[in-house]
Protein backbone atom coordinates (compact mmCIF):
# COMPACT_ATOMS: atom_id res chain seq x y z
CA UNK A 1 0.00 0.00 0.00
CA UNK A 2 2.64 2.71 0.88
CA UNK A 3 4.85 1.89 -1.91
CA UNK A 4 1.90 2.85 -4.39
CA UNK A 5 2.59 5.92 -2.95
CA UNK A 6 5.95 6.16 -4.29
CA UNK A 7 5.56 8.56 -7.22
CA UNK A 8 3.47 11.06 -5.86
CA UNK A 9 6.02 11.00 -2.93
CA UNK A 10 8.71 11.25 -5.81
CA UNK A 11 6.73 14.04 -7.71
CA UNK A 12 6.34 16.59 -4.56
CA UNK A 13 9.72 16.23 -3.94
CA UNK A 14 11.20 16.82 -7.10
CA UNK A 15 8.53 19.90 -7.03
CA UNK A 16 10.85 20.70 -3.74
CA UNK A 17 14.19 20.18 -5.00
CA UNK A 18 13.23 21.99 -8.39
CA UNK A 19 12.33 25.19 -6.33
CA UNK A 20 15.37 25.36 -4.16
CA UNK A 21 17.78 24.70 -7.73
CA UNK A 22 19.02 27.63 -9.43
CA UNK A 23 16.91 29.07 -12.17
CA UNK A 24 17.29 26.81 -15.51
CA UNK A 25 16.30 23.24 -14.57
CA UNK A 26 13.69 24.27 -12.06
CA UNK A 27 11.02 22.07 -13.89
CA UNK A 28 10.06 18.50 -12.55
CA UNK A 29 11.57 16.00 -14.48
CA UNK A 30 13.81 18.15 -16.02
CA UNK A 31 16.14 15.72 -13.88
CA UNK A 32 19.01 13.80 -16.22
CA UNK A 33 22.31 12.74 -16.57
CA UNK A 34 24.08 10.19 -13.92
CA UNK A 35 23.83 10.00 -9.96
CA UNK A 36 26.94 8.55 -8.46
CA UNK A 37 26.14 7.34 -5.11
CA UNK A 38 28.90 5.83 -2.74
CA UNK A 39 27.36 3.17 -0.23
CA UNK A 40 28.31 1.04 2.72
CA UNK A 41 28.33 -2.53 1.66
CA UNK A 42 25.42 -3.55 4.00
CA UNK A 43 23.27 -1.22 2.21
CA UNK A 44 23.67 -3.34 -1.23
CA UNK A 45 20.25 -5.24 -1.58
CA UNK A 46 17.67 -2.30 -0.43
CA UNK A 47 19.20 0.16 -1.85
CA UNK A 48 19.66 -1.35 -5.19
CA UNK A 49 16.02 -1.37 -4.89
CA UNK A 50 15.12 2.13 -4.30
CA UNK A 51 17.67 3.11 -7.29
CA UNK A 52 15.84 0.99 -9.20
CA UNK A 53 12.14 2.99 -8.08
CA UNK A 54 14.03 6.72 -8.70
CA UNK A 55 15.15 5.72 -12.41
CA UNK A 56 11.73 4.48 -12.98
CA UNK A 57 10.40 7.60 -11.73
CA UNK A 58 13.11 9.71 -13.56
CA UNK A 59 13.81 7.69 -16.62
CA UNK A 60 16.31 10.10 -18.06
CA UNK A 61 18.30 9.48 -14.32
CA UNK A 62 20.89 6.53 -14.34
CA UNK A 63 21.88 5.38 -11.16
CA UNK A 64 25.48 4.16 -9.90
CA UNK A 65 26.39 3.06 -6.99
CA UNK A 66 29.46 1.95 -5.72
CA UNK A 67 29.76 -0.26 -2.74
CA UNK A 68 32.47 -0.54 -0.16
CA UNK A 69 33.44 -0.15 3.59
CA UNK A 70 32.83 3.35 4.41
CA UNK A 71 35.35 4.78 5.69
CA UNK A 72 37.22 3.63 2.22
CA UNK A 73 34.53 5.64 0.54
CA UNK A 74 35.22 7.85 2.74
CA UNK A 75 38.68 8.89 1.58
CA UNK A 76 38.12 8.53 -1.80
CA UNK A 77 35.28 11.25 -1.44
CA UNK A 78 38.20 13.53 0.86
CA UNK A 79 40.71 12.97 -2.26
CA UNK A 80 38.18 14.79 -4.52
CA UNK A 81 35.86 11.70 -6.36
CA UNK A 82 33.02 13.31 -8.44
CA UNK A 83 30.18 12.07 -6.21
CA UNK A 84 27.02 12.92 -5.82
CA UNK A 85 25.92 11.24 -2.14
CA UNK A 86 27.27 9.55 0.02
CA UNK A 87 25.22 6.60 2.39
CA UNK A 88 27.48 5.51 5.72
CA UNK A 89 27.73 2.65 8.34
CA UNK A 90 28.34 5.02 10.58
CA UNK A 91 28.44 8.74 11.64
CA UNK A 92 32.16 8.96 12.36
CA UNK A 93 33.28 8.33 8.51
CA UNK A 94 30.51 10.54 7.62
CA UNK A 95 32.32 13.36 9.96
CA UNK A 96 35.55 13.33 8.33
CA UNK A 97 33.34 13.96 5.01
CA UNK A 98 32.09 16.83 6.55
CA UNK A 99 34.85 18.07 8.45
CA UNK A 100 36.24 18.67 5.06
CA UNK A 101 33.24 20.38 4.23
CA UNK A 102 31.77 18.73 1.49
CA UNK A 103 28.77 16.83 3.07
CA UNK A 104 25.40 18.80 2.83
CA UNK A 105 23.16 18.42 5.97
CA UNK A 106 23.78 14.77 6.70
CA UNK A 107 21.18 13.01 8.46
CA UNK A 108 20.79 10.11 10.03
CA UNK A 109 18.37 7.70 8.41
CA UNK A 110 18.41 4.12 9.26
CA UNK A 111 19.99 1.77 12.11
CA UNK A 112 21.56 -1.69 12.48
CA UNK A 113 22.39 -3.46 15.42
CA UNK A 114 24.77 -6.24 15.30
CA UNK A 115 23.93 -10.12 15.24
CA UNK A 116 26.00 -13.24 16.17
CA UNK A 117 26.23 -15.39 12.77
CA UNK A 118 26.68 -19.14 13.20
CA UNK A 119 27.22 -21.65 10.39
CA UNK A 120 23.90 -23.19 9.77
CA UNK A 121 23.19 -26.14 13.26
CA UNK A 122 25.54 -24.23 14.97
CA UNK A 123 28.08 -26.56 15.34
CA UNK A 124 30.39 -24.52 17.81
CA UNK A 125 26.81 -24.36 19.87
CA UNK A 126 27.28 -20.55 20.85
CA UNK A 127 24.41 -18.97 22.98
CA UNK A 128 25.73 -15.61 23.48
CA UNK A 129 28.08 -13.03 23.29
CA UNK A 130 30.09 -14.72 26.44
CA UNK A 131 31.09 -17.61 23.93
CA UNK A 132 33.46 -15.08 22.13
CA UNK A 133 35.83 -15.23 25.14
CA UNK A 134 36.20 -19.30 24.29
CA UNK A 135 39.67 -19.48 23.21
CA UNK A 136 38.46 -23.04 21.61
CA UNK A 137 35.86 -21.83 19.47
CA UNK A 138 37.20 -20.15 16.18
CA UNK A 139 35.89 -16.69 16.43
CA UNK A 140 35.63 -13.89 13.04
CA UNK A 141 35.43 -10.15 14.06
CA UNK A 142 35.75 -7.31 11.94
CA UNK A 143 38.94 -5.41 11.88
CA UNK A 144 37.66 -2.17 14.59
CA UNK A 145 39.11 0.14 11.48
CA UNK A 146 35.76 -0.83 10.16
CA UNK A 147 32.50 0.19 11.53
CA UNK A 148 31.40 -3.14 12.18
CA UNK A 149 34.74 -3.61 14.13
CA UNK A 150 34.18 -0.70 16.14
CA UNK A 151 30.95 -1.70 16.68
CA UNK A 152 31.33 -5.24 17.74
CA UNK A 153 34.85 -3.54 19.92
CA UNK A 154 32.15 -1.15 22.00
CA UNK A 155 29.75 -3.52 22.24
CA UNK A 156 32.45 -5.91 23.85
CA UNK A 157 34.02 -2.96 26.17
CA UNK A 158 30.11 -2.40 27.50
CA UNK A 159 29.83 -5.60 28.68
CA UNK A 160 33.60 -6.68 29.97
CA UNK A 161 33.62 -9.32 27.75
CA UNK A 162 37.75 -9.95 26.09
CA UNK A 163 37.01 -11.71 22.86
CA UNK A 164 39.52 -14.31 21.92
CA UNK A 165 39.17 -13.54 17.79
CA UNK A 166 40.98 -15.80 15.35
CA UNK A 167 40.82 -12.91 12.42
CA UNK A 168 39.98 -9.54 11.84
CA UNK A 169 38.17 -9.52 8.99
CA UNK A 170 38.83 -6.14 6.06
CA UNK A 171 34.74 -6.20 6.28
CA UNK A 172 31.68 -7.95 7.81
CA UNK A 173 30.73 -9.79 4.38
CA UNK A 174 34.17 -11.14 4.76
CA UNK A 175 33.15 -12.26 7.83
CA UNK A 176 30.21 -13.69 6.79
CA UNK A 177 31.51 -15.40 3.87
CA UNK A 178 33.36 -17.73 6.71
CA UNK A 179 30.84 -18.56 8.92
CA UNK A 180 29.03 -19.82 5.59
CA UNK A 181 31.66 -21.78 4.61
CA UNK A 182 31.98 -22.99 8.26
CA UNK A 183 35.48 -21.98 8.75
CA UNK A 184 34.81 -20.05 11.88
CA UNK A 185 31.98 -20.84 14.48
CA UNK A 186 31.15 -17.57 15.13
CA UNK A 187 31.33 -13.81 13.82
CA UNK A 188 29.55 -10.59 14.81
CA UNK A 189 27.78 -8.87 11.85
CA UNK A 190 24.83 -7.06 10.97
CA UNK A 191 21.31 -8.36 11.91
CA UNK A 192 20.52 -7.22 8.24
CA UNK A 193 23.48 -9.13 6.56
CA UNK A 194 22.18 -12.57 8.46
CA UNK A 195 18.69 -11.79 6.86
CA UNK A 196 20.44 -11.24 3.65
CA UNK A 197 22.29 -14.26 3.97
CA UNK A 198 19.17 -16.62 4.07
CA UNK A 199 19.71 -20.23 5.55
CA UNK A 200 23.14 -20.10 5.05
CA UNK A 201 24.16 -18.38 7.97
CA UNK A 202 21.80 -18.84 11.25
CA UNK A 203 21.60 -15.80 13.99
CA UNK A 204 21.46 -15.32 17.16
CA UNK A 205 20.19 -12.01 18.75
CA UNK A 206 22.93 -10.13 21.37
CA UNK A 207 20.22 -8.13 23.54
CA UNK A 208 23.27 -6.24 24.99
CA UNK A 209 23.37 -5.06 21.33
CA UNK A 210 20.50 -2.61 21.37
CA UNK A 211 23.09 -0.10 23.03
CA UNK A 212 25.11 -0.33 20.36
CA UNK A 213 23.42 0.55 17.30
CA UNK A 214 25.50 1.87 14.17
CA UNK A 215 23.67 4.96 12.71
CA UNK A 216 23.64 5.41 9.03
CA UNK A 217 23.79 8.97 7.66
CA UNK A 218 22.83 9.62 4.40
CA UNK A 219 24.32 12.98 2.80
CA UNK A 220 24.15 15.24 -1.05
CA UNK A 221 27.77 16.26 -1.60
CA UNK A 222 28.83 20.39 -2.15
CA UNK A 223 30.91 19.18 -5.21
CA UNK A 224 28.24 16.62 -6.15
CA UNK A 225 28.00 17.57 -10.34
CA UNK A 226 24.45 16.41 -10.80
CA UNK A 227 23.14 18.64 -7.75
CA UNK A 228 19.28 18.24 -8.38
CA UNK A 229 19.24 14.75 -8.83
CA UNK A 230 21.19 14.24 -5.81
CA UNK A 231 18.70 16.51 -3.38
CA UNK A 232 15.89 14.05 -5.11
CA UNK A 233 17.68 11.30 -4.51
CA UNK A 234 18.26 11.59 -0.94
CA UNK A 235 14.71 13.20 -0.79
CA UNK A 236 13.61 9.72 -1.57
CA UNK A 237 16.00 7.88 0.46
CA UNK A 238 14.15 10.23 3.58
CA UNK A 239 10.82 10.09 2.26
CA UNK A 240 8.54 6.74 4.35
CA UNK A 241 9.00 5.32 0.77
CA UNK A 242 12.07 5.08 0.77
CA UNK A 243 12.96 4.13 4.14
CA UNK A 244 10.43 1.36 3.52
CA UNK A 245 13.17 -0.96 1.37
CA UNK A 246 15.31 -1.04 4.23
CA UNK A 247 13.42 -1.55 6.83
CA UNK A 248 11.61 -4.47 5.18
CA UNK A 249 15.71 -5.58 4.99
CA UNK A 250 15.89 -5.79 8.63
CA UNK A 251 17.54 -2.01 9.20
CA UNK A 252 15.75 0.58 12.10
CA UNK A 253 14.84 4.00 12.15
CA UNK A 254 16.32 6.04 14.61
CA UNK B 1 79.29 -5.96 -22.34
CA UNK B 2 81.69 -6.45 -24.67
CA UNK B 3 81.81 -3.29 -27.41
CA UNK B 4 80.77 -5.86 -30.34
CA UNK B 5 78.07 -6.62 -28.63
CA UNK B 6 77.13 -2.82 -28.25
CA UNK B 7 77.52 -2.08 -31.19
CA UNK B 8 74.72 -4.96 -32.85
CA UNK B 9 71.83 -2.81 -30.59
CA UNK B 10 70.61 -0.60 -32.72
CA UNK B 11 69.16 3.18 -31.69
CA UNK B 12 65.25 2.59 -30.89
CA UNK B 13 63.34 5.14 -33.16
CA UNK B 14 61.32 8.43 -31.78
CA UNK B 15 57.98 6.45 -31.80
CA UNK B 16 59.62 3.72 -29.85
CA UNK B 17 61.37 6.11 -27.68
CA UNK B 18 57.70 8.25 -27.17
CA UNK B 19 55.75 4.80 -25.80
CA UNK B 20 58.64 3.55 -23.96
CA UNK B 21 58.45 6.79 -22.12
CA UNK B 22 55.13 6.67 -21.54
CA UNK B 23 55.17 3.12 -20.14
CA UNK B 24 57.93 3.99 -17.95
CA UNK B 25 56.00 7.01 -16.72
CA UNK B 26 53.07 4.92 -15.91
CA UNK B 27 54.99 2.40 -13.78
CA UNK B 28 57.37 4.94 -11.79
CA UNK B 29 54.89 8.17 -11.50
CA UNK B 30 52.20 6.13 -9.05
CA UNK B 31 55.24 5.47 -7.27
CA UNK B 32 56.45 9.12 -7.36
CA UNK B 33 52.77 10.00 -5.83
CA UNK B 34 53.39 7.74 -2.98
CA UNK B 35 56.57 9.48 -2.20
CA UNK B 36 55.46 13.03 -2.39
CA UNK B 37 52.46 12.32 -0.69
CA UNK B 38 54.60 10.19 2.33
CA UNK B 39 54.73 11.76 5.65
CA UNK B 40 58.42 12.07 5.45
CA UNK B 41 58.54 13.38 9.43
CA UNK B 42 56.29 11.42 10.89
CA UNK B 43 57.87 8.26 9.41
CA UNK B 44 60.20 7.23 12.08
CA UNK B 45 57.63 7.20 14.85
CA UNK B 46 54.54 5.95 12.09
CA UNK B 47 57.22 2.45 11.10
CA UNK B 48 58.28 1.90 15.13
CA UNK B 49 54.88 0.87 16.29
CA UNK B 50 54.96 -2.71 17.17
CA UNK B 51 52.35 -3.55 14.64
CA UNK B 52 54.19 -2.26 11.71
CA UNK B 53 57.22 -4.04 13.55
CA UNK B 54 55.13 -7.63 14.02
CA UNK B 55 53.79 -7.13 10.23
CA UNK B 56 57.48 -6.53 9.03
CA UNK B 57 58.57 -9.86 10.91
CA UNK B 58 55.99 -11.94 9.61
CA UNK B 59 56.26 -11.05 6.09
CA UNK B 60 59.95 -11.59 5.77
CA UNK B 61 59.47 -14.88 7.34
CA UNK B 62 56.52 -16.21 5.12
CA UNK B 63 57.83 -14.94 2.05
CA UNK B 64 61.14 -16.42 3.10
CA UNK B 65 59.63 -19.64 4.01
CA UNK B 66 56.98 -19.84 1.03
CA UNK B 67 60.34 -19.16 -1.22
CA UNK B 68 62.00 -21.85 0.50
CA UNK B 69 58.76 -24.05 -0.37
CA UNK B 70 58.48 -22.88 -4.43
CA UNK B 71 62.55 -24.00 -4.55
CA UNK B 72 61.78 -27.68 -3.36
CA UNK B 73 58.91 -28.12 -5.16
CA UNK B 74 59.26 -25.64 -8.09
CA UNK B 75 62.64 -26.95 -9.03
CA UNK B 76 61.74 -30.38 -10.04
CA UNK B 77 58.24 -29.19 -11.28
CA UNK B 78 60.08 -27.18 -13.53
CA UNK B 79 62.46 -30.11 -14.51
CA UNK B 80 59.11 -31.86 -15.37
CA UNK B 81 57.66 -28.86 -17.22
CA UNK B 82 61.06 -28.79 -19.25
CA UNK B 83 60.91 -32.79 -20.22
CA UNK B 84 56.92 -32.19 -21.15
CA UNK B 85 57.99 -30.96 -24.44
CA UNK B 86 58.34 -34.77 -25.63
CA UNK B 87 54.76 -35.07 -24.77
CA UNK B 88 51.99 -35.38 -27.01
CA UNK B 89 49.81 -31.67 -27.49
CA UNK B 90 47.29 -32.29 -24.86
CA UNK B 91 48.89 -33.29 -21.74
CA UNK B 92 51.68 -30.81 -22.46
CA UNK B 93 49.50 -27.48 -23.21
CA UNK B 94 47.25 -28.82 -19.59
CA UNK B 95 50.31 -29.53 -17.41
CA UNK B 96 51.62 -25.65 -18.49
CA UNK B 97 48.30 -23.79 -18.47
CA UNK B 98 47.49 -25.64 -14.59
CA UNK B 99 51.02 -23.56 -13.91
CA UNK B 100 49.79 -20.81 -15.01
CA UNK B 101 46.48 -20.57 -14.07
CA UNK B 102 47.78 -19.45 -10.11
CA UNK B 103 49.36 -16.47 -11.83
CA UNK B 104 46.03 -14.83 -13.54
CA UNK B 105 43.65 -15.96 -11.61
CA UNK B 106 42.33 -13.31 -9.29
CA UNK B 107 43.66 -14.49 -5.45
CA UNK B 108 40.91 -14.03 -3.62
CA UNK B 109 39.66 -16.38 -5.36
CA UNK B 110 42.86 -18.52 -5.63
CA UNK B 111 42.12 -17.80 -1.49
CA UNK B 112 38.51 -19.15 -1.48
CA UNK B 113 39.92 -22.34 -3.62
CA UNK B 114 42.41 -23.21 -1.31
CA UNK B 115 39.42 -22.85 2.26
CA UNK B 116 37.63 -25.58 -0.31
CA UNK B 117 40.14 -27.83 -0.14
CA UNK B 118 41.69 -26.85 3.47
CA UNK B 119 39.55 -25.41 5.23
CA UNK B 120 37.92 -27.14 8.06
CA UNK B 121 34.70 -28.13 6.10
CA UNK B 122 37.32 -28.54 3.16
CA UNK B 123 38.37 -31.91 1.09
CA UNK B 124 41.58 -32.61 2.70
CA UNK B 125 40.58 -30.22 5.44
CA UNK B 126 38.04 -32.48 7.23
CA UNK B 127 40.68 -35.61 7.11
CA UNK B 128 43.13 -32.91 8.92
CA UNK B 129 40.38 -31.62 11.43
CA UNK B 130 39.95 -35.08 12.38
CA UNK B 131 43.80 -35.29 13.62
CA UNK B 132 43.75 -32.01 15.06
CA UNK B 133 45.19 -29.99 12.36
CA UNK B 134 43.46 -26.99 11.37
CA UNK B 135 45.25 -24.63 8.81
CA UNK B 136 43.13 -21.61 8.46
CA UNK B 137 44.31 -18.70 10.33
CA UNK B 138 47.52 -19.67 10.83
CA UNK B 139 50.88 -18.63 9.57
CA UNK B 140 51.26 -21.68 7.53
CA UNK B 141 47.91 -20.79 6.17
CA UNK B 142 49.95 -17.48 5.51
CA UNK B 143 53.06 -19.59 4.01
CA UNK B 144 50.57 -21.73 1.69
CA UNK B 145 48.52 -18.97 0.19
CA UNK B 146 51.95 -17.48 -0.85
CA UNK B 147 53.51 -20.18 -2.73
CA UNK B 148 50.18 -20.80 -4.38
CA UNK B 149 50.13 -17.57 -5.31
CA UNK B 150 54.14 -17.13 -6.03
CA UNK B 151 55.54 -20.87 -7.26
CA UNK B 152 54.86 -20.66 -10.97
CA UNK B 153 57.13 -17.31 -11.22
CA UNK B 154 59.90 -19.51 -9.69
CA UNK B 155 58.87 -22.68 -12.15
CA UNK B 156 58.81 -20.83 -15.20
CA UNK B 157 62.55 -19.00 -14.80
CA UNK B 158 63.66 -21.89 -14.17
CA UNK B 159 62.07 -23.88 -16.81
CA UNK B 160 63.47 -20.81 -19.74
CA UNK B 161 66.64 -21.44 -18.22
CA UNK B 162 66.76 -25.55 -18.01
CA UNK B 163 65.88 -25.26 -21.86
CA UNK B 164 67.86 -22.85 -23.15
CA UNK B 165 70.88 -24.67 -21.17
CA UNK B 166 73.32 -26.71 -23.27
CA UNK B 167 72.38 -29.94 -22.80
CA UNK B 168 75.69 -31.55 -24.38
CA UNK B 169 77.81 -30.74 -20.92
CA UNK B 170 74.90 -33.20 -19.18
CA UNK B 171 75.46 -35.95 -21.97
CA UNK B 172 79.18 -35.49 -21.66
CA UNK B 173 79.06 -36.00 -18.22
CA UNK B 174 76.79 -39.02 -18.30
CA UNK B 175 79.39 -40.71 -20.76
CA UNK B 176 82.05 -39.92 -18.38
CA UNK B 177 80.23 -42.49 -15.63
CA UNK B 178 78.14 -40.04 -13.71
CA UNK B 179 74.71 -41.15 -12.53
CA UNK B 180 71.88 -38.97 -12.94
CA UNK B 181 71.60 -37.56 -9.59
CA UNK B 182 75.64 -36.23 -9.66
CA UNK B 183 74.48 -34.67 -13.08
CA UNK B 184 71.48 -33.11 -11.72
CA UNK B 185 73.83 -31.62 -9.05
CA UNK B 186 76.99 -31.08 -10.51
CA UNK B 187 76.04 -29.99 -14.22
CA UNK B 188 72.52 -28.57 -14.23
CA UNK B 189 71.93 -26.68 -11.51
CA UNK B 190 75.21 -24.94 -11.80
CA UNK B 191 73.92 -24.57 -15.37
CA UNK B 192 70.35 -22.79 -14.57
CA UNK B 193 71.87 -21.63 -11.28
CA UNK B 194 71.04 -17.86 -12.58
CA UNK B 195 67.52 -18.91 -13.73
CA UNK B 196 67.04 -20.64 -10.07
CA UNK B 197 68.12 -16.94 -8.48
CA UNK B 198 66.26 -14.90 -10.86
CA UNK B 199 63.19 -17.00 -9.97
CA UNK B 200 63.57 -17.11 -6.53
CA UNK B 201 63.78 -13.14 -6.54
CA UNK B 202 60.50 -12.91 -8.50
CA UNK B 203 58.59 -15.77 -6.20
CA UNK B 204 60.01 -13.79 -2.88
CA UNK B 205 58.70 -10.31 -3.55
CA UNK B 206 55.09 -11.78 -5.47
CA UNK B 207 54.58 -13.40 -1.60
CA UNK B 208 55.70 -10.00 -0.05
CA UNK B 209 53.17 -8.48 -1.78
CA UNK B 210 50.46 -11.22 -1.61
CA UNK B 211 47.33 -10.18 -0.25
CA UNK B 212 44.07 -11.55 -1.83
CA UNK B 213 44.74 -15.19 -1.55
CA UNK B 214 46.45 -14.85 2.44
CA UNK B 215 43.61 -12.49 3.76
CA UNK B 216 41.12 -15.08 2.21
CA UNK B 217 42.42 -18.43 3.09
CA UNK B 218 44.43 -17.23 6.54
CA UNK B 219 42.48 -13.99 7.89
CA UNK B 220 43.81 -11.40 9.24
CA UNK B 221 45.43 -11.09 12.56
CA UNK B 222 48.20 -9.30 14.45
CA UNK B 223 50.78 -11.21 14.52
CA UNK B 224 50.16 -14.64 13.45
CA UNK B 225 48.49 -13.98 9.90
CA UNK B 226 48.15 -9.78 9.23
CA UNK B 227 51.31 -9.18 6.75
CA UNK B 228 52.54 -5.79 5.90
CA UNK B 229 50.26 -6.04 2.64
CA UNK B 230 47.24 -6.66 4.93
CA UNK B 231 47.84 -4.02 7.37
CA UNK B 232 48.29 -1.36 4.88
CA UNK B 233 45.50 -2.08 3.45
CA UNK B 234 43.15 -2.29 6.88
CA UNK B 235 45.32 1.06 7.78
CA UNK B 236 43.58 2.69 4.55
CA UNK B 237 40.58 2.36 6.12
CA UNK B 238 41.28 4.36 9.07
CA UNK B 239 45.03 6.11 9.25
CA UNK B 240 45.84 6.44 5.81
CA UNK B 241 49.46 8.06 6.99
CA UNK B 242 50.17 4.53 8.35
CA UNK B 243 49.35 3.06 4.91
CA UNK B 244 51.48 4.53 3.45
CA UNK B 245 54.54 4.47 5.76
CA UNK B 246 53.55 0.83 5.48
CA UNK B 247 53.63 1.06 1.87
CA UNK B 248 57.09 2.76 1.62
CA UNK B 249 58.39 -0.35 3.52
CA UNK B 250 56.91 -2.49 1.53
CA UNK B 251 58.51 -1.15 -1.58
CA UNK B 252 61.91 -0.68 0.12
CA UNK B 253 62.38 -4.28 1.19
CA UNK B 254 61.16 -5.23 -2.36
CA UNK B 255 63.66 -2.60 -4.14
CA UNK B 256 66.55 -3.74 -1.87
CA UNK B 257 66.33 -7.45 -2.86
CA UNK B 258 65.71 -6.98 -6.50
CA UNK B 259 68.76 -4.39 -6.25
CA UNK B 260 70.50 -6.66 -4.37
CA UNK B 261 71.27 -9.30 -7.03
CA UNK B 262 73.09 -8.88 -9.90
CA UNK B 263 71.85 -7.80 -13.14
CA UNK B 264 72.19 -11.36 -15.18
CA UNK B 265 69.48 -12.51 -12.11
CA UNK B 266 66.75 -9.79 -12.76
CA UNK B 267 63.84 -11.25 -15.23
CA UNK B 268 64.36 -10.42 -18.59
CA UNK B 269 68.10 -10.60 -18.76
CA UNK B 270 68.31 -14.59 -18.16
CA UNK B 271 70.32 -16.19 -20.64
Amino acid sequence: MRRSALPAVVAGVVLLAGCAAPAPTAEPDALAGTVTVLAAASLAGPLDELAAAFEDTHPGVDVVISYGGSSALAEQIVSGSPVDVFFSANEATMATVADAGLAVDPEVLLTNVLQIAVPPGNPGGVTGLADFADADLTIALCDPAVPCGSAAEKLFAATGITPSADTLEEDVKAALTKVALGEVDAALVYVTDVIAAGDEVDGIEVPEAADAVNRYPIARLSGAPNADAAHAFVDLAASAAGIRFFTDAGFGTP
Amino acid sequence: MPASARRRTRRPGPVVTILAALGLALLVLPLLGLLLRAPWGELPRLLASTEVLQALGLSLLTASLSTLASLVLGIPLAVLLAHSVAWSVVPRRLLRAVITIPMVLPPVVGGIALLLLLGRRGVLGQWLAEVGVTLPFTTGAVVIAQTFVAMPFLVFAVEGALRSADRRSELAAASLGASRAQVFRLVTLPLVAPGIGAGAVLCFTRALGEFGATITFAGSFPGVTRTLPIASYLAMNSDPDTAIALALLLLAVSLAVLLALRDRWLPGVVR
